[in-house]
């Protein structure tokens, strides 16, 4: 019994980043790393899924498709109780959409034969929320996206989803395992890294792979699988606030007249 | 290649109204008449959403008769497969919303589609479309190409486009569904939980609560504050995932939207798209935040970069 858990890298920007020379993206050096907030949730729900049952006849796969450096959120997945970590990468992946990214962890899911795949339902930098749910399309999978709470009994034929819709609604669905499933923020409350887990992810091996590797072809590697490709980037004009200067008090006694105004008492 | 082909939503008999934000981008980026713009609806009986689709600027209606009305991702994806298979669109729209999650990007891999999700601008670039969309958590925007693809399926950002304000006259056909045997089955919809006490879509005046209040054990304080200025209570959706405060707090897309709000005072909530969704339209916001960077303060009409409980503190002196 093996639960698939995919997870990102992603990055924030330092304050005053500046474009690359080639407008296609924000200036590595301005980035800033951490682990995607939805994967925390993702593999909270495995590790909560091994946990109810014989610890033993689970294991838990994180997966990343990217450069040296996602090690470190691998790092911290198996500081959290992940059993193994696999990053997919070559060169050849630094232009793949998320498209590309999914072809990548579809190879490899392949080769893993889980028998559950847990995904974020979007990365909180790009924000595509399409990653997940193409490695269901490529796998053929049965799926669903946006699950917010989950009953399912590892090895059962279906999975019981409860689908968070907008403005406060669910959709209740059942769904053929395996499946892929996207996993919403509040399904759980993610751990924390104990210290101990910490030292000792520090020296578990991360078994790097490269897609041709797993038999994915040149033709689908990277920007050649990608059905999309980022042409420019650049800083919007926004909208800026007029700021209320001054110290606490007197930005306090300003809000108080805005909202005695409003209130008809000014 | 040519037509831009639209997917509408609807919802428990009701069409949602980003279906027709997303017919209002088709007519918006059809080329001077010379694109025929197509919308497509799925159900179980789906002749009741035409006459609310027949709006200016559509040319046809196609009805496509499926086995349920509630969403099922693979009757939607292989429905939708059909129909741009049939009629070879070069533009796909879908609203990026949740059941749009559950099955644009199997469909644009199956069809190996140009793709790309929540963009909030469209463009013709020659024979190739343009989409753009955010990135780095909405501090850059995007530009994103398709080069080699025929058919581009982009899902549009709810709220960016208008819709489409007078009627008319489209034809009315109907497309034969391919057999689908969906793999997931919807057993029920969960309305969201009533509550009494709040009512944040009625609200005038929300005073609003964010990750920024660091502790459970803050909330009570700023419930003072909000009862002591005569507002609502509201919260951004961690304040509510943490279980700090009934979910009919939250304003945003999975929340409530402040539907009837004047006044919203936003205390260390950073302004996701998500929560912007349910709050973005009020006319008078004002954000407290000690990042100077955050987006709530690019829609805040008033904006003051400091500390939520020392701005709490002062305010309270002046109700």
């Amino acid at each position: 019994m093996k639960i698939l858990v995919t997870i990102k890298q992603v990055a924030s920007l330092d304050e005053d980043f500046e474009l690359r020379d080639d407008d296609r993206d924000v200036e590595a050096d301005f980035h800033v790393f951490d682990l995607n907030e939805w994967d925390h949730y993702a593999l909270e729900e495995a590790l909560r899924l091994k946990e109810s049952g014989n610890s033993d006849a689970i294991e838990v796969v994180v997966v990343t498709v990217g450069p040296d450096r996602a090690d470190e959120e691998l790092r911290k997945c198996l500081a959290k109780g992940a059993d193994r970590a696999i990053r997919v990468w070559s060169d050849d992946l630094e232009e793949a959409d998320p498209i590309g990214i999914a072809r990548a962890l579809a190879v490899l899911a392949r080769r893993e034969a889980p028998d559950m795949i847990f995904a974020g339902v979007q990365a909180s930098d790009h924000a595509y929320g399409a990653t997940g749910m193409a490695l269901a399309g490529l796998l053929d999978w049965p799926h669903a996206a946006v699950v917010a709470g989950l009953e399912y009994t590892p090895g059962a034929g279906t999975a019981s989803a409860r689908r968070e819709l907008e403005g406060g609604a669910y959709a209740n669905v059942t769904v053929q395992c395996p499946a892929v499933l996207t996993l919403q923020l509040g399904i759980n409350t993610p751990r924390y890294a104990s210290l101990r887990g910490i030292k000792q992810a520090a020296s578990r091996p991360i078994e790097t792979i490269a897609p041709d590797a797993l038999g994915l072809p040149a033709d689908e590697t990277g920007k050649q699988g990608s059905l999309s490709r980022i042409r420019r980037v650049y800083v919007p004009e926004l909208g800026r606030a007029q700021m209320i200067e001054g110290t606490p008090a007197e930005q306090a006694a300003r809000l108080a007249g805005i909202i005695k105004e409003f209130r008809g008492e000014a | 290649m040519s037509g831009i082909l639209v997917i509408a939503e609807h919802r428990q008999g009701q069409l949602r109204p980003v279906s027709v934000e997303v017919i209002g981008a088709a007519v918006a980026t059809r080329e001077a008449g010379g694109e025929r713009v197509t919308v497509a609806v799925l159900g179980a009986t789906p002749a009741t959403f035409v006459d609310a689709l027949k709006l200016a600027g559509v040319d046809e209606i196609v009805t496509v008769q499926t086995a349920n009305d509630a969403f099922d991702p693979d009757t939607y994806q292989a429905v939708a497969h059909a129909l741009i298979e049939a009629r070879k669109p070069s533009l796909v729209l879908l609203p990026h919303t949740i059941d749009t999650l559950g099955y644009a990007a199997p469909l644009a891999v199956k069809g190996n589609y140009g793709f790309t999700t929540d963009a909030f601008g469209l463009a013709r670039d020659g024979e190739g479309w343009i989409a753009t969309r955010s990135g780095y958590g909405q501090k850059v925007n995007m530009e994103i190409e398709f080069p080699g693809r025929a058919t581009v399926v982009v899902t549009i950002r709810p709220g960016a486009f208008k819709a489409p304000d007078s009627a008319g006259a489209p034809e009315v056909s109907q497309f034969d569904a391919p057999a689908v045997t969906p793999r997931s089955q919807h057993i029920s919809f969960e309305e969201p939980a009533a509550s009494s006490d709040v009512d944040i879509p009625g609200a005038e005046f929300i005073t609003s609560i964010g990750r920024g209040i660091g502790e459970e054990t803050h909330v009570e304080q700023f419930r003072e504050l909000a009862s002591s200025l005569g507002a609502t209570l509201g919260c951004s959706r961690p304040i509510a995932d943490s279980g700090w405060l009934p979910k009919a707090h939250q304003v945003g897309q999975s929340g409530k939207t402040a539907a009837n709000c004047k006044l919203y005072l936003a205390l260390g909530i950073s302004g996701s798209v998500q929560h912007m969704a349910g709050m973005k339209h009020v006319e008078n916001i004002i954000a407290v935040n000690t990042d100077p960077e955050a987006s709530i303060f690019s829609i805040a009409k008033y904006g003051i970069v400091g500390d939520i409980f020392d701005i709490a503190e002062e305010l309270r002196g002046h109700f």
